[in-house]
């Protein structure tokens, strides 16, 4: 029988190749927005295996929303990326310093 | 036992992608990963009885989000050289904090006050009450979370008119038809009346 903590260490792991990628890929925008995608599946993870241990279908129903907000979420950023794309020529985002931040 | 062997054939298989995603050199091979590693997880949310989400998962995120993805990647003409540069530098500093976050996941979980066993136990009683996933879902979605999920439904639509906002370009030089101009020019503006003499010299 499954528990709960074989989920739990999934998803640290999976968070923590997500947060690595960040460290790893931080000139490519794009595979910068696929490392949000996976840390967000690990959170996703935790919420399907603590409502599904508990009974409780709320998690579930949070996972729902976050489904949402990160398919709207990579929709706008990779049209920001396309944008810059065709006024930059370029995806690297050491080119990003127009604002001098 | 079969549900463990499962569960570790298809959590070391969405470790694998994740680790290709973060590591891969061309971005259309991390996008792809990316699609394995959903996938993986659709079965595994399968595993702990989350139905819908996981056809969700597959539905959303593999049929569009995906997708989209792959089409950005291949419409940009990106140079792969340039973009790696620094991975070898950074991959010390990334595994560290990987490792550490790691570390400190782990000894959360292990510490004797987290008592995960005894979370375990109220499952079975609850579980039994209903197992219909998506009737479940249905019943608290369209009651309890009515009004956030109304406002989901915004979000996309805000998403859906911010990225057409943000890629649609008028480019000049392109020629159409403007049919109220059309209709609205008069006499005046297109013919000119030319008076001009005429010449008796030629049919002599």
């Amino acid at each position: 029988m499954l528990a709960l903590s074989d989920y739990l260490v999934l998803s640290a792991l999976l968070f923590s190749i997500g947060m690595a990628g960040i460290f790893l890929n931080r000139k490519n925008a794009i595979v910068l927005l696929m490392s949000v995608e996976l840390i967000l599946l690990a959170v996703n993870f935790n919420f399907i295996a603590f409502s599904s241990f508990l009974g409780d279908i709320h998690g579930q129903v949070f996972v729902f929303f976050i489904l949402t907000v990160a398919a709207a979420e990579s929709a706008i950023g990779l049209a920001i990326l396309v944008v810059l794309f065709r006024n930059r020529g370029s995806i690297n985002v050491g080119d990003l310093d127009t604002m001098k931040g | 036992m079969i549900e463990k062997v499962i569960f570790y054939v298809f959590a070391a298989i969405l470790l694998l992608a994740a680790t290709l995603v973060i590591t891969a050199r061309n971005p259309v091979h991390s996008a792809l990963s990316l699609v394995l590693a959903f996938f993986t997880s659709s079965a595994l949310w399968l595993l702990a009885e989350a139905e819908f989400l996981g056809i969700a998962l597959v539905l959303v995120y593999v049929g569009a989000v995906m997708v989209l993805f792959l089409f950005v990647v291949m419409m940009l003409d990106i140079n792969v050289s340039v973009l790696r540069e620094g991975f070898a530098r950074y991959l010390p500093l990334g595994a560290l904090v990987g490792v550490v976050m790691v570390l400190q996941m782990l000894l959360v979980l292990g510490s004797a006050e987290v008592d995960l066993a005894s979370l375990t136990a109220t499952a079975a009683d609850a579980g039994a009450a209903e197992t219909n996933n998506i009737r479940m879902l249905g019943n608290v979605l369209y009651t309890v979370y009515v009004y956030p999920f109304e406002l989901a439904a915004i979000v996309l639509l805000l998403a859906i008119i911010a990225a057409i906002m943000l890629t649609h370009r008028r480019r000049g030089g392109t020629k159409h038809q403007d049919i109220s101009a059309q209709v609205r020019t008069r006499k005046e503006d297109r013919l000119r009346m030319v008076r001009m003499p005429t010449d008796r010299n030629n049919d002599s």
